[in-house]
């Protein structure tokens, strides 16, 4: 039976950014685009204009995460209509340039696809960031990814909680992708991590490629986990924190967490169990940024999403 | 199996990234060093006498000397939160380095606190210009030092992590054998992490780190741990440490005597940067896969210790030596992508309190 009728029919994805630096220390997004701006001949495809861009020079400067506020979170619409130029902050005025450059944000003149290369102290490994379930262009592209790589692996985090969403440098795309890869410290570049995203773009691009030369892909599913809740430390009346991530669930991304596991321990040993309802998978466990940002981890619940088939327009 | 479920059963095994794990005792050292530039002197062919050294009652703990390195941080804020200013006979000062440096969780603020304790440093006059950590320096050696002389804390334990895979590593400057029967002590009682030793053969006065102002004194660094992340198991450990250098002192000057014996220290003899553009000084290569998380793994010439962006290896020349502090995050400004070691045998004479 013909599935013409349910194939969705997308324009192509011509103009296609790739992001590195959106935070100044994590090295594998800046190293690459680095690289990509010198030679650009690995990144190029038939159909396909990409271009390489740091996104927060600043902060790449001086190996910093950003300089005066976060450019990951700043994206908002307050934000990028802000008046005040030189006076606002520097990231601010960044998001407003880059809206310019690759947006604006929501309009038909943004670019087609945006790849965020982001690392994490969280050992999550390759992990690809959905900000919509139904964005059935990046899901689609992430099944692709997955197969092309098995049997090593590559898991989709779906974030599209109402609170804990946030305005993201690739949200200014219609089809905004994350690639967060990790374990690696700030300000240190791994050479295995740098080669897995560079594999993970590679196979990215080929799939831009191949949707625009006309290639349908039949309707599929795509597991993804979906961001559920953030837990903080346990802290004191000062705001201090007073306990750790419990050595059980350090490096534990992605593994289930069930009702009474350990979760944290304190200074002098005891352990403090995890009080949720249900069986969750935990991720962005430990991640040096997010103590400022009072989280601990994300837990995530497990969920199978469909994808339809796509086509060409 | 689960990784959850390897871990209960695994004791002390981190898991993360590459760890190499525990390395095999090396049986195929090339040559020992001859003992000429040793200060506390090698005696290598006859017994050595019993050797006293005063009570050890003051020491001081230093976290935050570097504001990124958390598990000192924490260790030193929780020993003050519980107002640990004695153990036994040992009275113990506890102390945040860099202050400044924590609170914004950065290494420093203008320049590395830990380069600032050379005699020419702090002997510098303080100018407006001058740097926060220089000032910091001086007022630490005014409070724990000064260094090189009689008013200094008997021993000073400077904690601090790294992002390379180092296990726990002591590291002192001369073959002082105080602080390397306390090494000996901690490598028998810690079985969880490889325990190892790096000396710094450099003369007092170039001396140029915190440890360096008290009499008897060593670093204890503690990785492979992130800047900016607290680890519950490399806490655990640290902590660990700092209970049996305690301990340790107590049983010191209550008049034990720690018997004979030899121990192996890492000498660093020189330091390999990356390979970088000529034009602009970006990095051009990574550590190379092969190297990373080896730190103490013998490299032979011809091992791989690059890998290209553009996929090529450069390989290890010239003698075998042991590569430390590989790929440590503060060290890429300060050029060296590693360090090379020489593995030394030391040998320690029994000691004991000195009594009045």
């Amino acid at each position: 039976m013909s599935s013409y009728s349910n194939t969705a029919r997308l324009t192509e994805a011509r103009r296609v950014a790739i992001f590195g630096g959106t935070h100044g220390n994590e090295m594998s997004g800046v190293t690459l685009v680095n690289l990509w701006m010198k030679n650009s001949d690995e990144i190029q495809r038939k159909g396909v204009e990409a271009k390489p861009f740091i996104t927060n020079p600043k902060a790449v400067e001086k190996c910093t995460r950003y300089v005066d506020t976060d450019l990951n979170r700043a994206f908002t619409p307050e934000n990028l209509s802000a008046p005040g130029g030189d006076e606002l902050p520097y990231e601010v005025q960044r998001a407003q340039e880059i809206n310019k450059v690759f947006g604006p944000k929501g309009s038909p003149e943004a670019y087609d696809v945006i790849f965020d290369l982001h690392n994490t102290t969280s050992n999550m490994g390759c992990t690809l960031i959905l900000e919509s379930s139904k964005d059935h262009f990046n899901l689609q592209m992430m099944n692709y990814i997955k197969k092309a790589i098995a049997p090593a692996s590559c898991l989709v985090l779906l974030n599209e909680h109402p609170l804990l969403k946030y305005s993201t440098s690739r949200s200014v795309a219609k089809h905004p992708v994350g690639l967060e890869v990790g374990p690696q410290p700030q300000g240190v570049l791994r050479s295995n991590i740098f080669e897995a995203m560079r594999v993970i773009l590679k196979h990215a691009l080929d799939f831009i490629e191949l949707f625009n030369e006309g290639m349908e892909f039949p309707s599929c599913s795509v597991e993804v986990f979906r961001v559920s809740e953030r837990i903080d430390y346990p802290r004191d009346a000062n705001g201090n924190i007073i306990a750790m991530v419990h050595p059980n669930l350090q490096d534990c991304d992605w593994e289930p967490l069930n009702p009474g596991d350990p979760m944290f321990q304190t200074f002098d040993g005891k352990t403090i169990h995890y009080q949720g309802s249900g069986t969750v998978y935990p991720t962005f466990i430990n991640e040096a940024a997010y103590y400022e940002k009072q989280q601990a981890f994300v837990t995530t619940r497990r969920e199978t999403l469909v994808a339809s088939a796509i086509g060409k327009a | 199996m689960s990784r959850r479920n390897r871990k209960r059963r695994a004791t002390g095994r981190r898991k993360k990234q590459e760890v190499a794990g525990r390395p095999a005792v090396n049986r195929n050292i090339q040559r020992l060093l001859q003992a000429s530039e040793c200060q506390a002197g090698l005696q290598r062919d006859k017994a050595m006498e019993s050797v006293s050294f005063p009570p050890q009652s003051s020491i001081a703990i230093c976290g935050g000397t570097h504001g990124n390195e958390m598990t000192g941080v924490y260790l030193v804020r929780e020993m003050q939160k519980h107002k640990v200013d004695k153990i036994g006979s040992v009275s113990i000062s506890t102390v945040l380095s860099n202050p400044r440096a924590v609170d914004v969780c950065r290494r420093y603020t203008e320049t590395d606190l830990n380069r600032c304790f050379t005699d020419a440093l702090l002997s510098s006059p303080i100018t407006d210009s001058t740097p926060y950590e220089v000032r910091r320096a001086q007022e630490l050696n005014a409070q724990l030092g000064p260094k090189g002389s009689e008013k200094a804390v008997d021993m000073l334990i400077d904690l601090h992590n790294t992002t390379a895979n180092m296990g726990l590593c002591l590291i002192f400057y001369t073959a002082d054998y105080l602080p390397l029967q306390i090494f000996k002590y901690i490598q028998n009682k810690m079985s969880s992490v490889p325990v190892r030793a790096m000396q710094l053969d450099i003369p007092l006065s170039d001396a140029y780190s915190l440890d360096s102002l008290g009499k008897h004194s060593f670093s204890i660094e503690v990785g492979p741990q992130p800047n900016g992340v607290l680890r519950a198991d490399i806490f655990n450990i640290v902590k660990e440490a700092v209970d049996h250098t305690i301990a340790w002192l107590q049983e010191f000057n209550s008049g034990s005597t720690f018997e004979a014996g030899e121990v192996e220290a890492f000498t660093v003899v020189k330091s390999v940067d990356y390979p970088r553009d000529p034009v602009t000084g970006e990095i051009s290569a990574a550590i190379h896969p092969q190297l990373q998380d080896n730190d103490f793994k013998l490299l032979k010439p011809g091992d791989p210790i690059f890998l290209s962006f553009t996929g090529e290896t450069v390989k290890h020349e010239g003698e075998e030596l042991y590569p430390l502090f590989v790929n440590e995050c503060a060290y890429y400004e300060k050029k060296i992508a590693f360090h090379l070691a020489q593995k030394r045998t030391f040998k320690l004479p029994s000691i004991h309190m000195k009594k009045d």
